[in-house]
């Protein structure tokens, strides 16, 4: 514990005027000293098998309730959070909705990392760059063109793809530590570009001007026509986003129980062997990288539609990091791991405003717990598609 | 020799980098036979694996396959031709159940019934891999494993089944339970190309042997004979 306060009396003793102080570090440590002495009391305890008569009625509880969930098939979970995703701008306020837009475009980019990461197995700590693209392409085909966000989504997830495939494609023969290096300098590359191609991208001054999504209603005061709307309201914005979460979430399905899906599995497992099988490694890497960046240049288009506004502040190593935490800390390779993961990585830190300061610190702290004792992830994968468990059970 | 060999090596060069692994090697393999590759560690019998299939490229020298040109190939094209590896040290997929590593020796295929029927054969030699269909790969015992190795490439149906150390790091029981296997594969129609570090056992279930040293074949004779033969006996038999 010694060392505890050795790591904190700097950060809590040297102040920037120059004085020094011991109470407070003191105080801080004596309090983690405490809570110490209090946890490994209990897991002493509890190995000599005393607590068991606290545990057993939990554990009465437990089964029984597990016994019911079990029997509530799976399509009626995913009815009830469908549900509640649709109802929830009606009782959430304007804050509420901002989360909640920002939760979904955080699933769009972990679904998508998890392709890449979770599936093919390649670490990628760039995945940012190509939200970035597609970010860019909206913002600048609504500024310079007036083209459309419905329009422009297609070209965004387009341009993504490509960037996915240049960095996919001299990536390839690298594995492990080598491509996540290279994934990291091609992210930096992606944003340094935009930060300096002041001509086009107006560098960090960034984009203003980019048009909302539109939508064309029918209009029957005076005569029948078309009324265009901008959907500016934000919980239009949400409705938009939440489709194309949907939209992701059932693409990624779909790729995760095909023959594709399965060849990146392989390829995860062991790249030789899935070879020797008849796996085109060479084409389906490159597949994941395209695949896994479209997901991310949709993301990104919505991501300009909503602001209104792009500077390539928002693409940084930071947000690479993130959304890879996401998608480890949820669960790599499970759908509603991510989702998870994306909530509770966005959700917790704005529940805990107050500790600004702290914010980091705690988040970092969960996820070296999380590593220890649930390497896995929230929800741990789960076997999808055709499987043999399913046959016999 | 009038029946067409099913492989043919011509004067097959590799190298990692600047070091040479294959220094000319030229080998022939008849369709039904079994014939074995022996030599030490690093004499280059795994590389001369690789090379047929693709996985490590060749700097001079020709494969042929059916008298067809192989060398140059993708290595993803040869399983559905019938060419099919055995990789040393099993390299089956770990987190994969039995059952679908086993699918994915049939990946390039889309037969489903025929698919099907291949697992049931492959359940047939292997028993023990039906009880473990819903396993892991990688919670297998190694000879469980090494028999996941050879029934996921049986999937792919081959013609040429390349075997690489099937003994490697088993008790002696199972590599007998192995090759006798592996006989039966070979009666049941399927040529076999093996590598072994285990000469004796290699020999006898082999028709034909080739010796490897440090990248060139330096004998090749009947089985029979090469277990006769002194050198041999004192090299890899461990005989004095």
């Amino acid at each position: 514990m010694l060392w505890l306060l050795g790591l904190l009396w700097p950060l809590m003793g040297i102040h920037a005027d120059g004085t020094l102080s011991f109470g407070k570090a003191f105080t801080v440590w004596l309090y983690v000293l405490a809570g110490t002495i209090v946890i490994v009391a209990l897991v002493i305890l509890h190995k000599q098998g005393l607590l068991t008569w606290a545990g057993a009625p939990l554990k009465m509880l437990r089964a029984p309730a597990a016994a019911t969930t079990a029997r509530i098939p799976t399509w009626i979970w995913i009815a009830i959070a469908a549900a509640a995703a649709f109802v929830f701008p009606q009782f959430a306020d304007r804050y509420g909705q901002d989360v909640a837009i920002n939760v979904l475009v955080y699933v769009c980019l972990g679904l998508g990392l998890n392709i890449v990461v979770g599936l093919a197995g390649m670490l990628d700590l760039g995945y940012i760059a190509f939200y970035g693209v597609g970010a860019y392409t909206y913002a600048l085909l609504s500024v310079y063109y007036q083209l459309s966000f419905w329009l422009s989504l297609p070209v965004a997830a387009c341009t993504a793809c490509i960037a996915g495939c240049i960095i996919g494609y001299p990536t390839l023969r690298m594995r492990g530590d080598y491509l996540a290096i290279v994934t990291l300098g091609f992210g930096e590359i992606v944003r340094i570009i935009l930060n300096n191609w002041m001509q086009l991208t107006n560098g960090p001054n960034g984009v203003l001007g980019i048009k909302a999504p539109g939508l064309y209603l029918p209009d029957w005061s005076g005569g029948f026509s078309f009324e265009h709307l901008y959907l500016k309201k934000l919980h239009y914005l949400y409705y938009v986003i939440l489709l194309l979460a949907i939209f992701t979430i059932l693409a990624v399905r779909r790729l995760n129980i095909s023959r594709i899906g399965r060849a990146w599995e392989a390829i995860r497992e062991d790249e030789t062997a899935a070879e020797l099988m008849g796996v085109n490694t060479y084409l389906l890497k490159l597949l994941a990288y395209a695949m896994g960046a479209i997901f991310a240049g949709l993301a990104g288009a919505f991501f300009a539609a909503r602001m209104r506004f792009v500077s390539p502040e928002s693409f940084t190593f930071l947000e690479s990091a993130t959304v890879l935490a996401m998608v480890v800390l949820g669960g790599m390779g499970s759908i509603p791991g991510i989702i998870l993961g994306a909530l509770a990585l966005i959700v917790l830190p704005e529940m805990f405003r107050e500790f600004e300061l702290y914010r980091m610190l705690c988040l970092g702290g969960a996820m070296v717990l999380m590593m220890l004792f649930r390497p896995g992830g929230f929800i741990t994968a789960k076997r999808l598609g055709r499987r043999s468990e399913d046959k016999e059970g | 020799m009038a029946v067409e060999p099913i492989l043919e090596l011509r004067d097959v060069h590799t190298s990692y980098g600047a070091i040479k692994a294959l220094k000319g090697v030229s080998l022939t393999v008849r369709p039904g036979e079994i014939v074995t590759i022996i030599g030490a560690n690093g004499a280059g019998k795994s590389t001369t694996l690789m090379a047929i299939c693709g996985i490590i490229g060749l700097q001079q020298g020709e494969i042929y396959y059916n008298g067809e040109p192989i060398h140059g190939q993708d290595a993803d094209l040869l399983p559905p031709k019938g060419l099919c590896q055995v990789p040393e040290g099993r390299r089956i997929f770990p987190r994969l159940t039995v059952e679908e590593n086993l699918e994915m020796g049939a990946f390039f295929r889309r037969d489903t019934k025929a698919i099907q029927q291949d697992m049931a054969h492959v359940f047939d030699l292997f028993p023990v891999l039906e009880d473990r269909r819903t396993q892991k790969g990688g919670t297998l015992s190694g000879g469980e494993q090494q028999m996941l190795a050879i029934g996921r490439a049986l999937m792919s149906r081959p013609k040429l089944l390349l075997l690489d150390e099937p003994s490697l790091g088993l008790a002696p029981m199972i590599v007998q339970k192995i090759f006798e296997i592996i006989a039966t594969i070979n009666q049941d129609g399927t040529t076999i190309l093996l590598v072994e570090q285990n000469a004796n056992i290699a020999l006898q279930s082999a028709q034909r042997g080739y010796v490897l040293e440090t990248g060139r074949i330096t004998m090749e004779d009947d089985a029979r004979k090469l277990l006769d033969n002194p050198r041999i006996r004192e090299a890899y038999l461990g005989e004095v």
